[in-house]
């Protein structure tokens, strides 16, 4: 190409961090079970450490199974004698008392969020915190109008959900979660991903406060193992899981032949299409957007770009340059786009990937830009030359990590899009709506964001397809789950 | 050579470009970076004076302003330019004369174009013939809603030739194009005929220059420079009257053009209040005090 834009300049922005001194956070942190902090019987503890610098930032209760009993006891007790038996309206104050707290202690949340899981504040300060709240506000309407949302079905409530939540999205999964169980009438037994417990527990503090009932949401910290022990438990009603897809069919073994109702939200490969009539410079962005938001750990990320070959190079150039802009760093800076890796063992997967995909043949390509020594982190990648039979556009890489195919026609892309165990999400960029139309009937996602990406609302369902799991969560959809019919 | 079809000119989502201007407006400009950026917006306004009430001694005063910005603050840049009707350009370019600071005429039957050619062209060689070294000129909107496309580009052309050397400013007088696809068919159509510089907005109508409008213009500007190799510069002009903005702008350019577009040769602010405001935030940032607005001269 003979002209050649040059993105660097002696106009450069200087340090604007975040402050952090406003944020309380204890040195060592307890199980929340029955309304009160207590010290796990299991005896261990486990370090939580800030990605972007390696330090410890405060040191979480591990529950063994003892604890994991005392706090579906704790739930199911609450089920039995108070929340089962309040009216929807009652449930519903409630749940607006825990909405309006997230959003006067929106700033703390966002802090707390960005130190524990690397990403950057500019998203856990615009989307992440006030969307946790938008939940809980939109669910605690539902509470009295449930004979409405279904009507001359007889709503009623389950008993004790058990919730496991993952580190991408660590507040916004909780509120995700616990929301619709309360509106619905279910009481709660919640574990955090093991690198992202703070929010979690910060809002235990937040539901103390609010004066909800004991034991009506218990949450216990630990790893995969406690989550088990919850997911096994015989008093549990529902399991609702958000986390990979490997994770999730252990869950659905598990339980299978038991009574207990499910909810999966899991892994994804999203397909996201650009065809030549597309407005290229936004499609760009939603590009951008689709894979390198929130450092690509996100289960609906658009990680395999389709682009209609007559508009391949200049969407190429287009998307190269866009990159050269992308600041990669401090995830408390208010002006980094791209936040630190969540955790060492996810880094080294994703240098897997890296690692394969060059050896697979495909052209990588990052931009530019410096990333700090210590810490976890990744460039945005770009991965050209790619086939369907790649092994890094089959796979869920869940980094930023952009693998691009070229297609020729509406039929061939749609083949390719659907060619996946997955089905969560998918993205379609066209200037023509008849097209959209057409694509959003054939694609086999359970999203299909048309001329944007990564678009979220409580009031819309959101779930998968095929191995990206089952049920749905928001809207209207998100209370069935938690709800049985006569 | 087939005629080209405007009509084929790349599309524009409005929703994705607000997403951009967003990110973009998130950016926290700090410290030393803010200071350069107020030196160098400063250093790109357009300073402008088009009022019925015009006068020559209103002119003057605010020539002297444009190279004198605030001289109990050494070591500041003067505008870039001053901007005034062209039966002004005589009494501006004696003003400014030896400073650097350039005149800038707008012509063409300014602000609303209607007018024939004959004139057009007339109104441009009097300020050219008068020295002004920029021409502002504005499109004919209507012709372009009626989708006389090639009427609009040989106006522009015609112009242009007219300007010979002088570099020309084409106003697309964007609040009155409708949707973001025409204002990027305008700029395509305005760099094809010859545009220098593309420039939103007359100030006279609402909406003049926005942030997402400027970004369609810049992508546009952008993939003429792919195509062309030919630098066109941007002026957005009306609207903007504070700092935090026009260092929005700036990043803008920063992040779709890259740091050779960041000089007053190739992007400019329009504007007559902008200049107190930046002044303000310049001694905000050096005294670490907002200072009272009397301070600053008002002309």
């Amino acid at each position: 190409m003979k002209n050649k834009i040059d993105y660097s300049s002696d106009w450069n922005l200087d340090p604007a961090p975040e402050s952090t001194g406003h944020i309380k956070l204890k040195k060592k942190y307890d199980l929340f079970i029955g309304g009160k902090w207590v010290k796990p019987k299991s005896g261990k503890y486990f370090a939580t450490i800030n990605p972007a610098t390696e330090q410890k930032i405060a040191d979480v209760a591990e529950a063994g199974q003892a604890d994991v009993d005392a706090a579906v006891k704790a739930a199911k007790k609450a089920y039995d004698t108070v929340w089962s038996k309040l009216s929807g309206k009652e449930r519903g104050k409630y749940i607006y008392r825990i909405a309006r707290l997230i959003q006067e202690k929106a700033r703390e949340f966002s802090v707390i969020e960005s130190l524990d899981s690397g990403k950057v504040i500019r998203e856990s300060r615009d989307i992440d915190i006030p969307l946790a709240a938008a939940h809980f506000f939109y669910y605690a309407g539902w509470a009295d109008k449930l004979a409405y949302a279904f009507p001359n079905r007889q709503p009623k409530s389950l008993g004790v959900a058990a919730q496991i939540t993952p580190w991408n999205f660590p507040m916004l999964m909780i509120a995700w979660k616990i929301a619709p169980a309360l509106a619905a009438g279910n009481t709660v037994v919640l574990k955090p991903a093991e690198t992202t417990s703070l929010t979690a527990l910060k809002l235990a503090e937040v539901i103390q406060e609010a004066g909800l009932p004991e034991g009506v949401v218990n949450i216990v910290t630990g790893y995969g193992k406690t989550g088990a022990m919850m997911v096994e438990h015989k008093d549990i009603a529902k399991v609702a899981f958000t986390g990979s897809t490997g994770v999730g069919k252990i869950i659905m073994k598990s339980i299978a032949g038991t009574n207990k109702k499910s909810t999966m939200e899991l892994g994804g490969k999203a397909a996201n299409i650009i065809f030549e009539d597309a407005p290229l410079d936004q499609a760009v962005e939603g590009i951008i957007n689709g894979i390198y938001f929130n450092q690509g750990h996100v289960c609906c990320a658009g990680s395999r770009l389709f682009v209609q070959e007559s508009v391949y190079d200049v969407v190429l150039r287009k998307l190269k340059d866009r990159m050269e802009s992308l600041y990669v760093g401090d995830p408390m800076d208010k002006n980094t786009d791209i936040g630190a890796i969540n955790s060492k063992k996810q880094l080294d997967v994703i240098n897997d990937y890296i690692k394969i995909g060059k050896a697979e043949g495909a052209e990588i390509y990052q931009p530019k830009c410096k990333i700090p020594k210590k810490g976890f982190w990744c460039k945005p990648t770009l991965f050209t030359n790619v086939a369907q039979s790649n092994r890094i556009a089959q796979e869920e890489i869940f980094g930023p990590v952009l693998a691009i195919q070229t297609f020729r026609t509406v039929d061939e892309v749609i083949t390719k899009a659907n060619n996946t165990p997955y089905g969560l999400s998918a993205g379609v960029w066209t200037d023509k709506g008849s097209k959209i139309f057409n694509l959003t009937s054939q694609l086999k996602a359970g999203v299909v964001w048309a001329n944007t990406y990564n678009k979220f609302d409580p009031t819309s369902p959101f779930g998968g397809y095929k191995e990206s799991g089952h049920g749905r969560e928001g809207g209207l959809h998100g209370l069935e789950p938690y709800l049985k019919f006569d | 050579m087939a005629e080209k079809d405007y009509r084929l000119s790349p599309r524009v989502d409005q929703v994705g470009i607000q997403d951009r201007v967003d990110r973009i407006t998130k950016r926290s400009v700090k410290n030393a970076a803010k200071r350069k950026g107020l030196y160098m917006a400063l250093n790109m306004i357009d300073l402008t004076t088009l009022e019925g009430a015009d006068t020559d001694s209103k002119v003057k005063q605010m020539c002297y302003k444009a190279q004198h910005l605030h001289d109990s603050f050494p070591g500041l840049p003067t505008t870039a330019a001053v901007c005034v009707y062209p039966n002004f350009v005589k009494t501006a370019v004696q003003e400014v004369k030896g400073s650097g600071v350039k005149v800038a005429s707008v012509a063409t039957a300014f602000p609303s174009g209607q007018s024939s050619l004959e004139i057009k062209l007339l109104d441009t060689k009097i300020a050219v013939d008068n020295g002004a070294h920029e021409v502002d000129m504005v499109i004919s909107r209507g012709k372009f809603h009626s989708g006389e496309y090639n009427f609009v580009h040989d106006e522009i052309a015609a112009i242009k030739e007219a300007c010979g050397k002088v570099r020309l400013k084409v106003i697309l007088e964007t609040g009155e194009l409708g949707t973001f696809d025409k204002v990027r068919r305008a700029s395509d159509i305005a760099m094809d005929a010859g545009a220098d510089f593309i420039k939103t907005s007359t100030g006279k109508i609402s909406p003049a220059a926005t942030l997402p409008v400027t970004l369609v213009m810049l992508e546009a500007i952008k993939d003429y420079y792919y195509k062309t190799g030919k630098m066109i510069g941007m002026k957005p002009a009306g609207g903007i009257s504070n700092s935090k903005l026009a260092l929005h702008y700036l990043l803008m350019v920063k992040e779709t053009l890259g740091g050779k577009w960041l000089s007053n040769e190739w992007f400019r602010f329009g504007a007559s209040s902008l200049a107190n405001d930046v002044l303000m935030q310049i001694m905000k940032q050096e005294s670490g005090n907002y200072q009272s607005k009397d301070y600053f001269s008002k002309d």
